[in-house]
């Protein structure tokens, strides 16, 4: 039995925060849909809200400090990400943008990502599809195709409602599942995850005097 | 070991005060530190070169020339020179010129610059950036040692049959440092030329410090120039002191919270933890100094930043009376009692000139003019009386 790791990341502001409640209802799916094709999970939670301070100063330093250095590295490191944040103003939020804006280039390239957003009402959905797939996109993850909306009236508890988001819950889930143990890695075929600037350099400088 | 101060040459607005000084009084404060950084016995001075305001240090041999007729053990320096966009064939003149006036105390430290701008200024262009750097250098290299240079590269005009003048002191090149904060390949060019490496130590946790100085140690002893513990290696530094040191976090935390790279982030007690600046008294920088070559290993040049974010000049002044009694002493001779011997001091002109196997004249006379028909040479010389 291989065991996955999940990074998630949710940039809920409130406590309780509908967003961490999506995030959550994606995790225990997705750890349930890895177990059904006999895979187990440890999951890591990275609640942004508790580094809101430390993503502004990682702003002005240019450097994450120790407790955001931590979540960096456990988004870099994990198998798969699953990624939740409120839809303010027509996309993600700013809080959401500044963690995927302090991360290597690299850092996602070649994971699998479950996208999620929460937000008052269901005009908002499409933010997912026009906003942060492009994101993912941008960063080389490998987005699976069903992203998850929930709305207020998602989790209004009307049998019908509830149970299409438990549906795209299942579905999203499932995708993600099938991608972390199916595909192994995808992209270019290089080890995703930033590259060691340090490791010996691969052009010696005698080439770089050559301009080769 | 060498200790000294490095000043990026700004002109922030006093935030205690509101004011900013003139760039006349900037340019004086700097010659005012200088000069003050001999007289406490630090060993060496070395300015920015920046080419936009809030800067002042856009000509720094203009300045380092005239530092160097009023001092005389100063070691004379910059943090850094752009290898980027000026001319190499310049910065060869120039920087001769230099140690002819200062009788060799000179060196200098290549770097690429702090801001895209700057290149088309200087009509270059910024995706060349490393490129730049690599081929203004070997040319550079070239020009201090070879007395007639034939080349052609990618960057700038061929030269054929080019001496630059003076040539160097005594037959003997500057030595030079690279900077850089976080391109491997600058620590890596100067692993290749067995040059030395300067880590600004200001701006990243001391991690990041630890891994360039580790890499650039390693690329030494691969490049055959000695073991990666004989590498020429140099740390900046932040401090500000008092002899009580909650008087120095009270008087520093206006200047840290308004400092123009970090201000309006983490606190200073943050920063303070999460990088080398230190705030507090000589003791604890002291002890946090010595910490340094826990994670770089024993290493040669020690230069601290004192002269920014709008400190006023008398404040300077009196850090720098603080590092030439309290803790430029002890550190000279703690750092000391802990070198082996097989690690080397900074190269000076008169070591270079000790392992170039003596000074000569490497003058580079003239071919018969058209006028007397005679080499400078040749002319005879009307005997003194």
């Amino acid at each position: 039995m291989t065991t996955r790791t999940l990074a998630v990341v949710s940039g809920g502001l409130s406590n309780p925060s509908s967003t961490r409640l999506l995030a959550d209802r994606l995790t225990a799916a997705t750890v349930e849909a890895l177990r059904a094709r006999g895979d187990d999970a440890t999951v890591e939670v990275v609640e942004l809200r508790s580094h809101a301070r430390d993503l502004a100063d990682n702003l002005v330093t240019g450097f994450p400090n120790g407790s955001l250095r931590t979540a960096v590295e456990t988004v870099s490191g994990a198998d798969a990400l699953i990624a939740v944040t409120p839809i303010f103003s027509a996309s993600y939020s700013g809080l959401f943008k500044t963690f995927f804006d302090v991360l290597d280039k690299d850092a996602l390239v070649g994971k699998p990502v479950l996208m999620g957003a929460t937000a008052g009402t269901a005009r908002h959905s499409l933010a997912l599809e026009h906003a942060m797939r492009p994101l993912f996109a941008y960063l080389r993850a490998v987005a699976v195709p069903t992203g998850v909306f929930a709305a207020s009236e998602d989790w209004a508890g009307g049998s019908g409602g509830d149970r299409a988001l438990a549906d795209r819950i299942q579905r999203a889930a499932g995708e993600l599942a099938a991608l972390v143990t199916g595909l192994g890695r995808v992209g270019d075929g290089r080890a995703a995850g930033p590259v060691d600037p340090f490791a010996d350099p691969a052009t010696s400088f005698e080439e770089l005097l050559r301009g080769t | 070991m060498q200790f000294g101060i490095f000043s990026v040459s700004d002109i922030t607005p006093d935030p205690t005060s509101g004011r900013a000084v003139s760039e006349a009084e900037r340019v004086k404060a700097m010659v005012t530190i200088a000069l003050k950084a001999e007289e406490v016995g630090l060993d060496v001075f070395a300015t920015g070169e920046h080419h936009n305001p809030p800067f002042i240090a856009s000509s720094p041999t203009t300045m380092l020339g005239y530092i160097a007729a009023r001092t005389s053990t100063l070691q004379l320096s910059t943090a850094t020179t752009l290898i980027t966009t000026n001319d190499p064939v310049k910065i060869a003149e120039d920087y001769a010129m230099l140690q002819h006036l200062a009788d060799g105390r000179v060196d200098l430290m290549m770097g690429r610059g702090n801001t895209g701008p700057v290149y088309p200024w200087f009509g270059q262009d910024i995706r060349a950036g490393i490129e730049l750097a690599v081929e203004n250098y070997a040319l550079l290299r070239r020009l201090w040692r070879e007395d007639v240079v034939d080349w052609e590269g990618k960057f700038r005009t061929p030269l054929q049959g080019f001496t630059a003048t003076p040539r160097p002191l005594d037959g003997v090149p500057p030595f030079v440092w690279h900077g850089s904060i976080r391109s491997p390949q600058i620590a890596e060019q100067a692993a290749y030329y067995g040059d030395g490496f300067f880590h600004n130590h200001i701006f990243w946790p001391p991690e990041h410090t630890q891994k360039m100085i580790e890499f650039y140690r390693r690329r030494f002893e691969h490049y055959g120039h000695g073991s990666a513990d004989q590498a020429i290696v140099g740390l900046g530094g932040q401090v500000f002191m008092r002899t009580n040191s909650q008087d120095a976090v009270r008087e520093f935390r206006p200047y840290f919270d308004n400092a123009p790279v970090y201000g309006h982030g983490p606190s200073l007690e943050e920063f303070s933890a999460q990088t080398p600046l230190t705030v507090g008294s000589p003791e604890q920088v002291v002890e946090r100094t010595l910490g340094f070559r826990e994670y770089v290993g024993d290493y040669q040049r020690q230069l601290f930043l004192i002269d920014h974010a709008g400190l006023p000049l008398k404040t300077v002044l009196e850090q720098l009376d603080l590092l030439g009694e309290e803790v430029v002493p002890v550190l000279r001779k703690e750092f000391a009692a802990l070198k082996p011997a097989h690690v080397p001091e900074a190269p000076t002109h008169a070591s270079l000139v000790a392992a170039a196997g003596g000074a000569r004249d490497a003058t580079v006379h003239a071919p018969a003019d058209h006028v007397t028909g005679q080499a400078p040479g040749q002319v005879q010389e009307v005997p003194s009386r």
